[in-house]
């Protein structure tokens, strides 16, 4: 099973317990690379939990996680960061008063040395974020603008832009389109669909099953805690997903987590 | 239903965006220049109310002087207010790091290291005030800061006895007292010293990694912390930036008195404050220039010669300072409306 195609995340039976609240009670996650996996449950199934512990904000209180077949323990979102998962926040962590390119290469910024000095090379960050914008086809009027004028869409596609600047592999998003007017949604899951070409896996949380439908190959749905139902997005109806949210399986002949490969 | 509304609703949206676009364009200018053109009200003003005295060069220079020590407090205490965070010891610390050279001075300590002693204090001052709101998790810079202005306060009664002392030896007065002659002009060096003081900090905000990563800081702090910036760290070289300005400004305010006195740089703070909220700079964080701070000092500066010079009672200072404040500050408020409205 995993010579095929090695899976570019694969955890296995991770718990998170938070004192006496278990929010996480071995779970199983896998993705492949370029796939885009979308994760559904009611409030508290422990959705956000598992991304956290993927991104490396949360350690697991047991359970494997592989990243390309290897295992590796995240102190921090950083170390999840150097192995190319990538996070987007809900509220998108973006720093309203500071340029477009400085969102994108916040942290990373690229210096050059002027005799002693080390200073912030302005001119080869815009050209790098322009370059990276470009790649994934998002256009800005100009870079220079700060991002608090933009529109929430822009502000989306200039966090997905910062999540995947860096050689990402993986980018998880938590409810990407749901501060998003209408007309904008469809921007930014275009822009998801983008990310697959690029080989870039992602995972995605969504309430919105419009969303989950319109990019996914697969959908997993946990349920307090727990894998409760998976299977790829041709082989599900939306009513089904409905029903392993609220807890409901009408087929049983589909075992959990058996379905993806 | 919505339908049949739509196309009226559309053109209102349109209007509306156009306006408030025409609106932000506005706002943005003064938002950079604003501040400059008090500066040119204020120098057109004095002008008019004081033709020949206003424009004479020593008056030019005594602006400069009299400015100069509170120009490096708004300048440390901008680096603060850019990471929404607030300096309330700055006056305090000047007192200190001046009654520690005065003190030393007294003892008959050198001069090279009398002049390292005010920039060494106001730097371990800031020190323990950024270790101190990270470290201890105060819930706000205000606290902190607060008990440091009483410790400092304290600390500048009790190594001087609460007296003044003076007869600084002259080395140490020349940055705060001292004039240089270039091209036929007479330049205080405590001008000089301002000047280069900002332009390193303009170089340090605007050109370094850290100084971008203030910043961040003040525009959203958990968006620097997840981009892996060391959020407390920063802070700590900010708030110890701040203190070394303010010791720096009480060397200057030593050099130009003369003396060492505990009661230096009360309420002095707020002046600092004033000059960077008036230049600029929003109590939010996150936004602002040196070069505003520089012309808030000089608002500041030009409005107290003003009214020296026509004779204005020095409590009407205080009351104008306050409402030019109140003025700007309402200004800001609209100004962030008028953007999240949009």
């Amino acid at each position: 099973m995993e010579a095929a195609a090695p899976l570019v995340i694969e955890a296995r039976a991770i718990a998170k317990r938070f004192g006496h609240v278990t929010a996480l009670r071995g779970v199983d996650l896998t993705l492949e690379p370029g796939e885009v996996l979308g994760v559904v449950g009611d409030n508290g199934a422990g959705k956000s939990t598992l991304m956290k512990v993927l991104s490396g904000l949360h350690q697991p209180s047991s359970g494997e996680l592989l990243i390309n077949g290897e295992a590796v323990r995240f102190g921090s979102p950083r170390d999840a960061r150097q192995r190319g998962i990538e996070m987007v926040y809900q509220d998108l962590a973006l720093a309203g008063n500071l340029r477009i390119d400085e969102n994108i290469l916040l942290g990373r910024e690229r210096t050059r040395a002027i005799g002693p000095l080390r200073l912030v090379d302005h001119a080869a960050n815009v050209a790098l974020a322009k370059q990276h914008l470009d790649k994934l086809r998002i256009h800005v009027k100009s870079v220079s603008q700060r991002v608090e004028d933009l529109s929430g869409g822009q502000r989306q596609a200039v966090a997905i832009a910062r999540a995947t600047a860096f050689d990402a592999k993986v980018v998880i998003m938590d409810e990407p389109t749901a501060a998003l007017a209408v007309r904008e949604v469809r921007r930014v899951l275009d822009l998801i669909k983008d990310l697959k070409t690029h080989g870039i896996g992602v995972i995605l949380i969504s309430h919105r099953l419009d969303d989950i439908f319109y990019v996914c190959d697969r959908v997993m749905a946990l349920f307090r805690g727990a894998n409760f139902a998976e299977a790829p997005l041709g082989e599900v109806e939306r009513d089904e997903v409905i029903g392993w949210i609220m807890g409901n399986k009408r087929q049983e002949d589909a075992p959990v987590g058996a379905g993806a490969n | 239903m919505t339908e049949a509304a739509s196309p009226e609703l559309a053109g209102e949206l349109v209007d509306a965006d156009q306006q408030s676009r025409r609106s932000i364009r506005l706002m943005a200018f003064f938002d950079r220049f604003g501040v400059l053109l008090l500066v040119l009200v204020m120098g057109a003003l004095s002008y008019a109310a004081q033709p020949e005295v206003f424009l004479s060069s020593n008056n030019i220079a005594n602006i400069f002087r009299q400015t100069a020590f509170l120009a490096l407090l708004a300048l440390g205490q901008f680096l603060v207010i850019v990471t929404a965070g607030i300096d309330l010891s700055v006056g305090s610390t000047l007192a200190l790091a001046m009654m520690s050279a005065a003190v030393l001075s007294v003892a008959g300590v050198p001069w090279p290291i009398l002049i390292l002693t005010p920039f060494a204090v106001g730097t371990a001052v800031g020190l323990v005030n950024g270790l101190g709101l990270t470290k201890l998790h105060m819930p706000h810079p205000f606290i902190m800061t607060l008990g440091m202005l009483n410790i400092a306060r304290g600390l500048t009664n009790l190594i001087s006895g609460g007296v003044p002392i003076s007869g600084l030896p002259a080395e140490v007065r020349w940055l705060g007292a001292g004039n240089l002659v270039l091209g036929g002009i007479e330049i205080p060096v405590s001008v000089i010293a301002v000047i280069v003081s900002f332009a390193l900090a303009w170089l340090f905000l605007e050109h370094t990694r850290t100084g971008r990563h203030i910043y961040a800081i003040g525009g959203n702090p958990q968006a620097a912390r997840v981009s892996g910036i060391n959020v407390d760290r920063t802070l700590v070289i900010v708030y110890a930036l701040c203190g070394l300005l303010a010791g720096f400004s009480g060397l200057l305010l030593a050099g130009r008195t003369g003396s060492g006195f505990p009661n230096a740089g009360i309420g002095a703070e707020l002046d600092a404050i004033s000059a960077v909220i008036i230049g600029g700079a929003s109590f939010f964080g996150g936004r602002g220039t040196v070069l505003g701070v520089f012309a808030g000092v000089l608002v500041i500066g030009m409005m107290r010669n003003l009214l020296n010079l026509s004779n204005v009672q020095v409590f009407w200072q205080q009351v104008l300072i306050g409402v030019v404040i109140i003025a700007i500050v309402a200004f800001d408020v609209l100004r962030r409306r008028a953007a999240a409205s949009s």
